[in-house]
């Protein structure tokens, strides 16, 4: 067993607020080139299609607040960006409406 | 060095869902149903939020994680739409307000052998002006109650949508979902007007 704690370097704080459940990561795939550890390598990988945070913490399997720690890490190193929230509008609640009634 | 972005990343759009109601009641089964992906756990850490709230809890803060599940709809090459489950215990509603922060609206799920279970959820939906429906879930057995009944004992207003739903099968959790987004859909334009 890992802990939290050592993939962190025993930190508990991201660098960056702002990193919510459904907030998107991206990484482009030079950013597969850099030397990283082992879970940042694999959000690199996960996010050469964008990923929320809610999937990063899921997919690897570790608690929200450290994938926060290490995506904050990454994208102060400039290897992977974030998708700010946008505002819903009319138009898109009718996209939404309209797939969902397809699936 | 690693090239820094040279081009903005496409834009897209996430829209969140929050599906709501006691424990036990089916959300997990719901998102399972209507999720393109297979239904992902994550772990939230307690926050200082959490402490007193129970002696346990204060032993170890840091090691203290709560599950939250999650799926996901693409909706199109800028849509996503998320779905995320609270937690169904009370001691965890702390965890609320960070999950329902931006959401759309929200699904209450209701077990009528277990009506009030879903009290907390219709209150603090109520309090906060989200928009949300209450979804009566069957299960086996069959519903004690009809719609008409499970409004007037959870007394929302006519405003609020009460349908039926099966959260075991997609078909039927489709019709939920279309229904909150309808059900925004009206508030929007009615806040146009």
């Amino acid at each position: 067993m890992v802990r939290p704690y050592l993939m962190t370097g025993g930190r508990t704080r991201p660098v960056t607020d702002g990193l919510r459940f459904e907030t998107l990561v991206f990484a482009k795939p030079a950013a597969l080139h850099a030397p990283l550890k082992y879970e940042s390598r694999r959000i690199v990988e996960l996010c050469q299609a964008p990923r929320s945070m809610a999937e990063i913490a899921g997919t690897l399997g570790i608690p929200l607040g450290v994938a926060q720690v290490l995506v904050a890490d990454l994208m102060t190193g400039n290897i992977v960006t974030i998708q700010e929230a946008t505002e819903v509008t009319v138009a898109m609640l009718e996209r939404i409406l309209d797939r969902v009634r397809a699936l | 060095m690693y090239a820094p972005y040279d081009q903005a990343p496409p834009l897209i759009t996430t829209v969140k869902i929050v599906i709501s109601g006691g424990f036990g009641v089916g959300k997990t089964t719901l998102i399972g149903s209507i999720s393109e992906i297979e239904p992902l756990v994550t772990e939230a850490a307690m926050t200082e939020a959490a402490l007193g709230v129970d002696d346990v809890f204060a032993v170890d803060k840091t090691m203290t994680t709560v599950a939250l599940d999650f799926g996901r709809i693409t909706v199109d090459d800028s849509i996503i739409l998320y779905l995320f489950g609270t937690p169904g215990q009370d001691r965890f509603m702390f965890l609320w307000d960070e999950l329902v922060e931006g959401a759309l609206g929200a699904v209450v799920l209701v077990d009528t052998r277990r009506i009030q279970d879903c009290y907390p959820a219709v209150d603090y939906f109520e309090e906060r002006g989200i928009p949300f429906l209450l979804a009566v879930n069957h299960f086996d057995g069959g519903l004690r109650y009809d719609v008409a009944e499970v409004r007037e004992a959870l007394d929302v207003g006519f405003g609020v949508p009460v349908i039926e739903c099966d959260a075991r099968h997609r078909s039927s959790v489709k019709q939920v979902v279309a229904r909150l987004v309808q059900e925004v859909l009206s508030v929007r334009m009615a806040a146009a007007r």
